[in-house]
Protein backbone atom coordinates (compact mmCIF):
# COMPACT_ATOMS: atom_id res chain seq x y z
CA UNK A 1 0.00 0.00 0.00
CA UNK A 2 1.08 3.44 -0.69
CA UNK A 3 1.46 6.55 1.58
CA UNK A 4 -1.23 8.81 0.81
CA UNK A 5 -1.79 12.73 2.10
CA UNK A 6 -4.02 15.32 2.24
CA UNK A 7 -2.36 18.42 -0.13
CA UNK A 8 -5.86 20.41 0.03
CA UNK A 9 -8.36 21.78 2.00
CA UNK A 10 -11.20 23.52 1.75
CA UNK A 11 -14.65 24.39 3.39
CA UNK A 12 -17.79 26.61 3.79
CA UNK A 13 -18.77 28.48 6.95
CA UNK A 14 -21.21 26.71 8.38
CA UNK A 15 -24.69 27.89 8.76
CA UNK A 16 -27.79 28.00 9.85
CA UNK A 17 -30.62 27.34 6.66
CA UNK A 18 -29.30 29.51 3.63
CA UNK A 19 -29.71 29.82 -0.26
CA UNK A 20 -27.66 27.44 -2.00
CA UNK A 21 -27.84 23.93 -3.18
CA UNK A 22 -25.63 20.85 -2.54
CA UNK A 23 -23.72 21.18 -5.38
CA UNK A 24 -22.64 24.51 -4.90
CA UNK A 25 -21.75 24.63 -1.33
CA UNK A 26 -19.61 21.17 -2.10
CA UNK A 27 -18.29 23.10 -4.88
CA UNK A 28 -17.45 26.11 -2.91
CA UNK A 29 -15.25 23.95 -1.04
CA UNK A 30 -13.67 21.81 -3.50
CA UNK A 31 -12.71 25.00 -5.33
CA UNK A 32 -10.85 25.59 -2.70
CA UNK A 33 -8.97 22.72 -1.57
CA UNK A 34 -8.18 22.07 -5.34
CA UNK A 35 -6.97 25.99 -5.05
CA UNK A 36 -4.65 24.77 -2.28
CA UNK A 37 -3.40 21.98 -4.10
CA UNK A 38 -2.26 23.40 -7.45
CA UNK A 39 -4.00 20.96 -9.57
CA UNK A 40 -6.93 22.03 -11.50
CA UNK A 41 -10.44 20.17 -11.83
CA UNK A 42 -9.16 18.00 -14.55
CA UNK A 43 -6.23 16.36 -12.83
CA UNK A 44 -9.08 14.47 -10.19
CA UNK A 45 -9.44 10.94 -11.23
CA UNK A 46 -12.33 10.09 -8.89
CA UNK A 47 -14.91 11.79 -6.47
CA UNK A 48 -16.24 10.81 -3.27
CA UNK A 49 -19.08 12.16 -1.65
CA UNK A 50 -20.37 12.06 1.86
CA UNK A 51 -23.95 12.96 2.03
CA UNK A 52 -26.66 11.28 3.86
CA UNK A 53 -30.06 13.82 3.36
CA UNK A 54 -29.90 15.59 -0.25
CA UNK A 55 -32.74 13.65 -1.52
CA UNK A 56 -35.09 14.59 1.27
CA UNK A 57 -33.57 17.96 1.54
CA UNK A 58 -33.57 18.68 -2.19
CA UNK A 59 -35.50 15.66 -4.26
CA UNK A 60 -31.72 15.17 -5.52
CA UNK A 61 -30.05 11.36 -5.56
CA UNK A 62 -27.08 10.89 -6.98
CA UNK A 63 -25.77 14.34 -5.88
CA UNK A 64 -22.17 13.79 -6.54
CA UNK A 65 -22.14 13.15 -10.43
CA UNK A 66 -23.72 17.00 -10.33
CA UNK A 67 -21.37 17.98 -8.14
CA UNK A 68 -18.61 16.29 -10.71
CA UNK A 69 -20.15 17.85 -13.76
CA UNK A 70 -20.56 21.54 -12.00
CA UNK A 71 -17.04 20.99 -10.98
CA UNK A 72 -15.62 20.75 -14.73
CA UNK A 73 -14.25 17.00 -13.47
CA UNK A 74 -13.37 14.44 -16.62
CA UNK A 75 -16.59 12.50 -16.20
CA UNK A 76 -14.66 10.41 -13.25
CA UNK A 77 -16.64 7.87 -11.27
CA UNK A 78 -18.10 9.48 -8.51
CA UNK A 79 -19.07 7.29 -5.41
CA UNK A 80 -21.95 8.96 -2.88
CA UNK A 81 -21.28 7.31 0.83
CA UNK A 82 -24.52 7.53 3.14
CA UNK A 83 -23.70 6.58 6.93
CA UNK A 84 -25.50 9.25 8.06
CA UNK A 85 -23.39 11.66 10.40
CA UNK A 86 -19.99 9.73 9.42
CA UNK A 87 -21.20 10.16 5.65
CA UNK A 88 -17.98 12.18 4.65
CA UNK A 89 -15.72 10.32 6.79
CA UNK A 90 -16.33 6.72 5.24
CA UNK A 91 -16.06 8.76 1.96
CA UNK A 92 -12.43 9.79 3.23
CA UNK A 93 -11.46 6.32 4.43
CA UNK A 94 -12.12 4.75 1.03
CA UNK A 95 -10.69 7.49 -1.11
CA UNK A 96 -7.69 7.29 0.94
CA UNK A 97 -7.14 3.10 0.14
CA UNK A 98 -8.29 4.21 -3.43
CA UNK A 99 -5.30 5.63 -3.39
CA UNK A 100 -3.00 3.89 -1.42
CA UNK A 101 -3.83 0.81 -3.53
CA UNK A 102 -2.45 2.56 -6.52
CA UNK A 103 -5.82 2.65 -8.68
CA UNK A 104 -5.80 6.87 -8.68
CA UNK A 105 -3.01 8.80 -7.74
CA UNK A 106 -5.27 12.48 -6.72
CA UNK A 107 -8.96 12.19 -6.06
CA UNK A 108 -11.41 14.84 -3.96
CA UNK A 109 -13.41 13.68 -1.32
CA UNK A 110 -15.60 15.84 0.88
CA UNK A 111 -19.20 15.85 2.12
CA UNK A 112 -22.19 18.55 1.99
CA UNK A 113 -25.47 18.86 3.40
CA UNK A 114 -28.60 21.33 3.51
CA UNK A 115 -30.10 20.21 6.33
CA UNK A 116 -30.62 23.34 8.49
CA UNK A 117 -32.80 24.59 5.31
CA UNK A 118 -35.05 21.25 6.12
CA UNK A 119 -36.26 22.93 9.69
CA UNK A 120 -36.70 21.47 13.08
CA UNK A 121 -39.46 18.52 12.62
CA UNK A 122 -38.56 17.53 9.12
CA UNK A 123 -34.60 17.13 9.90
CA UNK A 124 -35.81 15.69 13.50
CA UNK A 125 -37.68 13.23 11.72
CA UNK A 126 -34.67 12.18 8.70
CA UNK A 127 -31.96 12.61 11.13
CA UNK A 128 -34.25 9.58 13.18
CA UNK A 129 -33.95 7.38 10.05
CA UNK A 130 -30.45 6.57 10.70
CA UNK A 131 -31.84 5.03 13.80
CA UNK A 132 -33.65 1.32 13.44
CA UNK A 133 -36.63 1.90 11.62
CA UNK A 134 -38.15 -1.35 12.57
CA UNK A 135 -37.24 -0.96 16.56
CA UNK A 136 -36.66 2.11 16.94
CA UNK A 137 -38.61 4.86 15.65
CA UNK A 138 -41.97 3.58 16.10
CA UNK A 139 -40.78 4.22 19.99
CA UNK A 140 -40.34 7.81 18.17
CA UNK A 141 -36.89 8.11 19.28
CA UNK A 142 -34.67 10.56 18.33
CA UNK A 143 -31.33 11.55 18.13
CA UNK A 144 -31.24 13.62 21.55
CA UNK A 145 -33.00 10.88 22.93
CA UNK A 146 -30.62 8.13 22.04
CA UNK A 147 -27.71 10.27 23.89
CA UNK A 148 -30.24 10.90 26.73
CA UNK A 149 -30.42 7.30 27.30
CA UNK A 150 -26.68 6.84 27.36
CA UNK A 151 -26.99 9.80 29.47
CA UNK A 152 -28.79 8.17 32.35
CA UNK A 153 -26.87 4.65 32.00
CA UNK A 154 -23.50 6.51 32.08
CA UNK A 155 -24.63 8.55 35.41
CA UNK A 156 -25.52 5.18 36.69
CA UNK A 157 -22.79 3.13 35.57
CA UNK A 158 -19.70 5.30 36.99
CA UNK A 159 -22.07 6.54 40.25
CA UNK A 160 -22.09 10.55 39.21
CA UNK A 161 -24.92 12.24 40.58
CA UNK A 162 -27.35 13.54 36.90
CA UNK A 163 -26.28 17.07 38.72
CA UNK A 164 -22.93 16.60 39.00
CA UNK A 165 -22.56 15.20 35.23
CA UNK A 166 -25.18 17.71 33.82
CA UNK A 167 -22.65 20.73 34.78
CA UNK A 168 -19.38 18.47 33.25
CA UNK A 169 -22.08 17.84 29.98
CA UNK A 170 -22.55 21.65 30.11
CA UNK A 171 -18.66 23.07 30.29
CA UNK A 172 -18.32 20.81 27.41
CA UNK A 173 -20.24 22.87 25.54
CA UNK A 174 -19.09 25.99 26.91
CA UNK A 175 -15.43 25.44 25.79
CA UNK A 176 -17.11 24.20 22.05
CA UNK A 177 -18.74 27.38 22.03
CA UNK A 178 -15.44 29.42 23.71
CA UNK A 179 -13.07 27.90 20.55
CA UNK A 180 -16.33 28.40 17.86
CA UNK A 181 -16.21 32.21 18.61
CA UNK A 182 -12.41 31.91 17.15
CA UNK A 183 -13.25 30.25 14.03
CA UNK A 184 -14.37 32.08 11.35
CA UNK A 185 -15.96 28.98 9.75
CA UNK A 186 -18.26 28.31 12.79
CA UNK A 187 -22.11 28.98 13.01
CA UNK A 188 -21.89 30.30 16.54
CA UNK A 189 -19.44 32.55 17.14
CA UNK A 190 -20.31 33.20 20.39
CA UNK A 191 -19.27 32.12 23.57
CA UNK A 192 -22.14 30.80 26.58
CA UNK A 193 -22.09 30.22 30.42
CA UNK A 194 -23.38 27.88 32.60
CA UNK A 195 -26.33 29.44 33.23
CA UNK A 196 -27.07 29.53 29.24
CA UNK A 197 -27.29 25.87 29.16
CA UNK A 198 -29.02 25.55 32.11
CA UNK A 199 -31.92 28.19 31.09
CA UNK A 200 -32.37 26.35 27.60
CA UNK A 201 -34.74 24.19 26.52
CA UNK A 202 -35.59 20.91 27.26
CA UNK A 203 -35.14 18.76 24.27
CA UNK A 204 -35.08 14.93 25.37
CA UNK A 205 -34.33 14.71 28.75
CA UNK A 206 -31.71 14.92 30.72
CA UNK A 207 -30.42 17.01 27.52
CA UNK A 208 -31.11 20.85 27.39
CA UNK A 209 -31.05 23.00 23.83
CA UNK A 210 -27.27 23.64 24.48
CA UNK A 211 -26.49 20.12 25.00
CA UNK A 212 -27.35 19.67 21.54
CA UNK A 213 -25.36 20.28 17.96
CA UNK A 214 -27.65 22.68 15.51
CA UNK A 215 -29.54 21.86 12.24
CA UNK A 216 -26.70 22.95 10.10
CA UNK A 217 -26.19 23.92 6.03
CA UNK A 218 -22.69 23.60 4.65
CA UNK A 219 -19.91 21.53 2.89
CA UNK A 220 -16.07 20.43 2.99
CA UNK A 221 -13.12 18.84 0.82
CA UNK A 222 -9.96 17.53 1.03
CA UNK A 223 -7.67 16.50 -2.02
CA UNK A 224 -5.66 13.34 -1.69
CA UNK A 225 -2.52 12.30 -3.60
CA UNK A 226 -0.52 9.51 -3.76
CA UNK A 227 3.29 10.39 -1.75
CA UNK A 228 4.88 11.08 -5.11
CA UNK A 229 2.66 13.79 -6.20
CA UNK A 230 1.85 14.99 -2.72
CA UNK A 231 5.68 16.18 -2.75
CA UNK A 232 4.99 17.85 -5.36
CA UNK A 233 2.33 19.63 -4.78
CA UNK A 234 2.65 20.87 -1.35
CA UNK A 235 5.50 22.03 0.78
CA UNK A 236 3.26 20.61 4.01
CA UNK A 237 1.41 17.45 2.90
CA UNK A 238 -0.15 15.60 5.58
CA UNK A 239 -0.25 11.71 5.69
CA UNK A 240 -3.31 9.96 6.79
CA UNK A 241 -1.35 7.66 9.20
CA UNK A 242 -4.27 5.46 10.85
CA UNK A 243 -7.97 4.55 9.62
CA UNK A 244 -10.67 2.80 11.63
CA UNK A 245 -14.09 1.92 10.70
CA UNK A 246 -16.70 -0.10 12.89
CA UNK A 247 -20.24 -0.78 12.44
CA UNK A 248 -22.91 -1.89 15.26
CA UNK A 249 -26.71 -2.60 15.13
CA UNK A 250 -29.46 -0.26 17.32
CA UNK A 251 -28.77 0.49 20.65
CA UNK A 252 -30.67 -2.20 22.47
CA UNK A 253 -28.40 -4.31 20.81
CA UNK A 254 -25.05 -3.25 22.15
CA UNK A 255 -26.42 -3.88 25.80
CA UNK A 256 -23.15 -5.89 26.80
CA UNK A 257 -21.26 -2.52 26.20
CA UNK A 258 -23.23 0.25 26.98
CA UNK A 259 -22.49 3.34 27.65
CA UNK A 260 -19.41 2.48 26.10
CA UNK A 261 -19.58 2.34 22.46
CA UNK A 262 -18.48 -0.73 20.86
CA UNK A 263 -17.48 0.07 16.99
CA UNK A 264 -15.56 2.80 18.10
CA UNK A 265 -13.65 0.88 20.55
CA UNK A 266 -12.55 -1.16 17.52
CA UNK A 267 -12.49 1.50 14.91
CA UNK A 268 -10.00 3.37 17.41
CA UNK A 269 -7.69 0.36 17.83
CA UNK A 270 -7.82 -0.17 13.83
CA UNK A 271 -6.29 3.83 13.60
CA UNK A 272 -3.77 3.25 16.62
CA UNK A 273 -2.61 -0.08 14.90
CA UNK A 274 -2.36 1.09 11.55
CA UNK A 275 -0.08 3.93 13.06
CA UNK A 276 1.98 2.39 15.56
CA UNK A 277 0.65 5.26 17.71
CA UNK A 278 -0.94 5.45 21.45
CA UNK A 279 -3.58 8.02 22.69
CA UNK A 280 -0.81 10.01 24.40
CA UNK A 281 0.98 10.94 20.59
CA UNK A 282 -1.96 12.70 19.82
CA UNK A 283 -1.55 16.33 20.21
CA UNK A 284 -5.59 17.34 18.79
CA UNK A 285 -8.22 15.72 18.06
CA UNK A 286 -11.78 16.57 16.35
CA UNK A 287 -14.21 14.63 17.81
CA UNK A 288 -18.11 13.74 17.53
CA UNK A 289 -19.91 16.11 19.82
CA UNK A 290 -23.06 16.08 18.50
CA UNK A 291 -24.50 16.08 22.10
CA UNK A 292 -22.45 16.98 25.25
CA UNK A 293 -22.62 13.13 26.50
CA UNK A 294 -21.03 12.16 23.36
CA UNK A 295 -17.88 13.91 24.01
CA UNK A 296 -17.38 11.96 27.78
CA UNK A 297 -17.65 8.94 25.74
CA UNK A 298 -15.89 9.50 23.11
CA UNK A 299 -12.78 10.69 24.92
CA UNK A 300 -12.41 7.73 27.10
CA UNK A 301 -13.04 5.14 24.56
CA UNK A 302 -10.61 6.83 22.42
CA UNK A 303 -7.95 6.46 25.46
CA UNK A 304 -7.54 9.81 26.89
CA UNK A 305 -8.86 9.11 30.29
CA UNK A 306 -9.94 6.54 32.27
CA UNK A 307 -13.74 5.39 31.93
CA UNK A 308 -16.13 7.38 34.43
CA UNK A 309 -13.00 10.14 34.58
CA UNK A 310 -13.71 12.38 31.67
CA UNK A 311 -16.31 14.56 32.93
CA UNK A 312 -13.40 15.14 35.74
CA UNK A 313 -10.95 15.74 33.30
CA UNK A 314 -12.90 18.39 31.36
CA UNK A 315 -13.57 20.38 34.83
CA UNK A 316 -10.30 20.70 35.39
CA UNK A 317 -9.23 21.88 31.71
CA UNK A 318 -7.67 19.06 30.41
CA UNK A 319 -9.23 18.73 27.20
CA UNK A 320 -8.59 22.98 26.47
CA UNK A 321 -5.80 23.54 24.23
CA UNK A 322 -3.08 23.37 26.70
CA UNK A 323 -4.35 20.65 28.37
CA UNK A 324 -3.87 17.11 28.11
CA UNK A 325 -5.25 16.72 24.90
CA UNK A 326 -6.26 19.95 22.73
CA UNK A 327 -10.50 18.62 21.98
CA UNK A 328 -12.04 20.45 18.67
CA UNK A 329 -10.40 23.65 18.76
CA UNK A 330 -12.81 24.12 15.67
CA UNK A 331 -15.51 24.67 18.08
CA UNK A 332 -16.62 20.55 17.19
CA UNK A 333 -19.99 20.37 16.03
CA UNK A 334 -21.51 21.99 19.07
CA UNK A 335 -20.56 25.51 17.84
CA UNK A 336 -18.90 25.02 14.19
CA UNK A 337 -22.01 22.93 13.36
CA UNK A 338 -23.13 19.87 11.70
CA UNK A 339 -24.38 19.55 8.31
CA UNK A 340 -24.11 15.51 8.90
CA UNK A 341 -22.71 14.84 5.77
CA UNK A 342 -19.83 17.28 5.59
CA UNK A 343 -18.86 16.78 9.07
CA UNK A 344 -16.07 14.46 9.04
CA UNK A 345 -14.00 16.01 6.12
CA UNK A 346 -14.52 19.24 8.05
CA UNK A 347 -12.33 17.57 10.79
CA UNK A 348 -10.02 16.93 8.21
CA UNK A 349 -10.08 20.18 7.47
CA UNK A 350 -9.43 21.50 11.28
CA UNK A 351 -6.88 18.81 11.41
CA UNK A 352 -4.63 19.71 8.52
CA UNK A 353 -4.65 23.47 9.49
CA UNK A 354 -3.94 22.80 13.09
CA UNK A 355 -1.02 20.80 11.88
CA UNK A 356 -0.01 23.59 9.24
CA UNK A 357 0.36 25.94 12.22
CA UNK A 358 -2.80 27.95 9.92
CA UNK A 359 -5.41 28.45 13.06
CA UNK A 360 -4.80 31.86 14.56
CA UNK A 361 -6.04 32.34 17.96
CA UNK A 362 -7.41 28.85 18.05
CA UNK A 363 -3.95 27.05 17.48
CA UNK A 364 -2.61 24.06 18.75
CA UNK A 365 1.16 25.47 19.44
CA UNK A 366 3.31 22.45 17.36
CA UNK A 367 0.52 20.50 16.58
CA UNK A 368 2.09 17.44 14.62
CA UNK A 369 -0.44 14.57 15.18
CA UNK A 370 -3.84 14.75 14.67
CA UNK A 371 -6.84 12.56 14.83
CA UNK A 372 -10.46 12.78 13.56
CA UNK A 373 -13.42 10.41 15.21
CA UNK A 374 -17.48 10.70 13.56
CA UNK A 375 -20.21 9.05 14.74
CA UNK A 376 -23.55 7.90 12.63
CA UNK A 377 -26.37 6.87 14.04
CA UNK A 378 -26.68 5.02 17.09
CA UNK A 379 -22.86 4.23 17.01
CA UNK A 380 -24.11 2.70 13.64
CA UNK A 381 -20.54 3.97 12.25
CA UNK A 382 -17.75 4.83 14.04
CA UNK A 383 -14.87 5.72 11.77
CA UNK A 384 -11.40 7.53 13.21
CA UNK A 385 -8.55 8.70 11.02
CA UNK A 386 -5.13 10.07 12.26
CA UNK A 387 -3.26 12.51 10.42
CA UNK A 388 0.34 13.29 10.96
CA UNK A 389 2.59 16.16 9.53
CA UNK A 390 4.37 15.20 6.10
CA UNK A 391 7.48 17.77 6.95
CA UNK B 1 -32.24 -19.18 3.78
CA UNK B 2 -36.25 -19.37 4.98
CA UNK B 3 -36.65 -16.95 8.08
CA UNK B 4 -37.94 -18.78 11.07
CA UNK B 5 -39.89 -15.14 12.46
CA UNK B 6 -40.53 -12.45 10.30
CA UNK B 7 -40.66 -9.16 11.03
CA UNK B 8 -44.14 -8.99 9.95
CA UNK B 9 -45.03 -12.58 12.24
CA UNK B 10 -43.39 -10.46 15.12
CA UNK B 11 -44.79 -7.57 14.45
CA UNK B 12 -48.49 -9.06 14.12
CA UNK B 13 -47.90 -11.26 17.84
CA UNK B 14 -46.62 -7.75 19.21
CA UNK B 15 -50.26 -7.13 18.72
CA UNK B 16 -51.69 -9.05 20.41
CA UNK B 17 -49.55 -8.14 23.61
CA UNK B 18 -47.29 -11.53 22.46
CA UNK B 19 -43.63 -11.03 23.04
CA UNK B 20 -42.03 -14.05 20.44
CA UNK B 21 -38.49 -14.47 20.32
CA UNK B 22 -35.99 -16.90 19.10
CA UNK B 23 -34.43 -19.96 21.29
CA UNK B 24 -31.03 -21.17 20.04
CA UNK B 25 -30.85 -24.42 20.00
CA UNK B 26 -26.75 -24.52 20.10
CA UNK B 27 -26.05 -22.41 22.71
CA UNK B 28 -29.73 -21.73 24.25
CA UNK B 29 -29.38 -17.76 23.82
CA UNK B 30 -32.69 -15.60 23.20
CA UNK B 31 -32.50 -13.28 20.36
CA UNK B 32 -35.23 -10.29 20.14
CA UNK B 33 -35.89 -8.67 18.00
CA UNK B 34 -35.71 -11.57 15.50
CA UNK B 35 -32.69 -12.02 13.64
CA UNK B 36 -31.39 -14.70 10.94
CA UNK B 37 -28.75 -15.82 13.43
CA UNK B 38 -28.46 -16.21 16.76
CA UNK B 39 -27.32 -12.80 18.46
CA UNK B 40 -24.53 -14.89 20.91
CA UNK B 41 -23.27 -17.79 18.57
CA UNK B 42 -24.77 -16.53 14.98
CA UNK B 43 -26.06 -20.43 15.10
CA UNK B 44 -29.35 -20.87 12.61
CA UNK B 45 -30.89 -23.42 14.37
CA UNK B 46 -33.41 -21.01 16.21
CA UNK B 47 -37.06 -21.97 17.99
CA UNK B 48 -39.77 -19.45 18.01
CA UNK B 49 -40.68 -19.03 21.65
CA UNK B 50 -43.11 -16.54 23.39
CA UNK B 51 -41.34 -14.51 26.18
CA UNK B 52 -42.58 -13.65 29.49
CA UNK B 53 -42.84 -9.94 28.51
CA UNK B 54 -41.48 -8.71 31.53
CA UNK B 55 -38.07 -7.09 32.68
CA UNK B 56 -36.82 -4.18 34.42
CA UNK B 57 -36.09 -0.48 32.96
CA UNK B 58 -32.06 0.01 32.39
CA UNK B 59 -32.44 3.78 31.58
CA UNK B 60 -35.19 6.46 30.10
CA UNK B 61 -35.94 9.85 28.81
CA UNK B 62 -38.93 12.09 28.12
CA UNK B 63 -38.79 13.43 24.17
CA UNK B 64 -39.68 17.09 24.27
CA UNK B 65 -38.99 17.84 21.00
CA UNK B 66 -40.15 15.03 18.52
CA UNK B 67 -39.93 14.58 15.08
CA UNK B 68 -42.33 15.55 12.36
CA UNK B 69 -45.75 14.16 12.49
CA UNK B 70 -45.27 13.51 16.32
CA UNK B 71 -46.10 16.24 17.75
CA UNK B 72 -49.29 15.46 19.22
CA UNK B 73 -47.53 12.48 21.06
CA UNK B 74 -45.29 14.64 22.68
CA UNK B 75 -43.86 14.25 25.53
CA UNK B 76 -43.12 10.82 25.98
CA UNK B 77 -41.13 8.34 27.71
CA UNK B 78 -38.85 5.84 25.19
CA UNK B 79 -37.26 3.08 27.76
CA UNK B 80 -34.51 0.26 27.23
CA UNK B 81 -35.72 -2.78 28.95
CA UNK B 82 -33.95 -5.65 29.93
CA UNK B 83 -36.11 -8.51 29.41
CA UNK B 84 -35.87 -11.65 32.30
CA UNK B 85 -34.59 -13.73 29.68
CA UNK B 86 -31.56 -11.08 28.70
CA UNK B 87 -31.99 -9.07 25.88
CA UNK B 88 -33.18 -5.82 25.93
CA UNK B 89 -35.85 -4.03 24.42
CA UNK B 90 -36.94 -0.26 23.60
CA UNK B 91 -40.35 0.94 23.88
CA UNK B 92 -42.47 3.39 25.53
CA UNK B 93 -43.46 3.76 28.89
CA UNK B 94 -47.47 4.31 29.76
CA UNK B 95 -49.34 5.04 32.72
CA UNK B 96 -46.90 7.39 34.09
CA UNK B 97 -46.59 11.56 33.92
CA UNK B 98 -44.00 12.08 31.25
CA UNK B 99 -43.06 15.16 32.46
CA UNK B 100 -42.42 14.06 36.14
CA UNK B 101 -40.39 10.67 35.38
CA UNK B 102 -36.95 10.88 36.75
CA UNK B 103 -33.98 8.46 37.10
CA UNK B 104 -35.92 6.76 39.77
CA UNK B 105 -37.64 4.91 37.46
CA UNK B 106 -34.79 2.65 36.55
CA UNK B 107 -34.27 -1.07 38.47
CA UNK B 108 -38.59 -0.42 37.88
CA UNK B 109 -40.18 -3.77 37.17
CA UNK B 110 -42.60 -3.23 33.66
CA UNK B 111 -44.54 -5.39 31.50
CA UNK B 112 -45.16 -5.27 27.99
CA UNK B 113 -48.31 -3.88 25.84
CA UNK B 114 -48.02 -2.61 22.63
CA UNK B 115 -49.59 0.90 21.22
CA UNK B 116 -49.53 1.56 16.82
CA UNK B 117 -47.00 4.13 14.98
CA UNK B 118 -49.87 4.53 11.98
CA UNK B 119 -47.06 5.46 9.97
CA UNK B 120 -45.58 8.28 7.90
CA UNK B 121 -44.67 9.11 4.38
CA UNK B 122 -41.37 7.57 5.28
CA UNK B 123 -42.25 4.86 6.61
CA UNK B 124 -43.10 1.42 4.77
CA UNK B 125 -46.82 1.68 6.65
CA UNK B 126 -47.94 0.90 9.61
CA UNK B 127 -45.83 0.27 12.89
CA UNK B 128 -46.06 -1.59 16.40
CA UNK B 129 -43.69 -0.92 19.36
CA UNK B 130 -43.85 -2.40 22.88
CA UNK B 131 -45.72 -0.20 25.26
CA UNK B 132 -44.56 -1.05 28.71
CA UNK B 133 -46.64 -0.20 31.77
CA UNK B 134 -45.02 -0.88 35.49
CA UNK B 135 -46.15 -4.05 37.30
CA UNK B 136 -48.26 -3.09 40.47
ZN1 LIG C 1 -26.65 -19.41 19.81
Amino acid sequence: MRKVAVVGVGMTKFTGAQSKTAVELFAEAAMDAIAESNIKPRDIQALFVGNALSDIAEGQAQVQVFAADYLGLDHVPANRYENACASSSAAFRDAVMWVASGAFDIVLVGGTETAAKMGTPLATRTFAAASDSRYEYPCGLTFPGVFALLTHLYSRKYSIPLERLKRQMAQVSINSHYYGARNPKAQFRKEITMDDVFNSIMVAQPLQLYDCCPFSDGASAVVLACEEKAKKLSDKPVYVVGLGQASSGNLASQKDYLPRLIARELSAKQAYSMAGLSPKDIDVIELHDCFSIATLIALESLGFFEFGKSGEAVERGETKIGGKIAVNPSGGLKAKGHPIGATGTAQVYEIVKQLRGECGERQVEGAKIGMTDTLGGDGGTICNAILARGW
Amino acid sequence: MEHKLTFKEYSEALKEDRLLGLKCQECGAITVPPRITCSKCQGTELEVVQLSGKGTIQTFTTIYVPPEGREAEAPYVVVLVELDEGPWLMGNLGGVDPTKVTMDIIGKRVKVGHAIFPGDKFSAGELVRPLFSLED
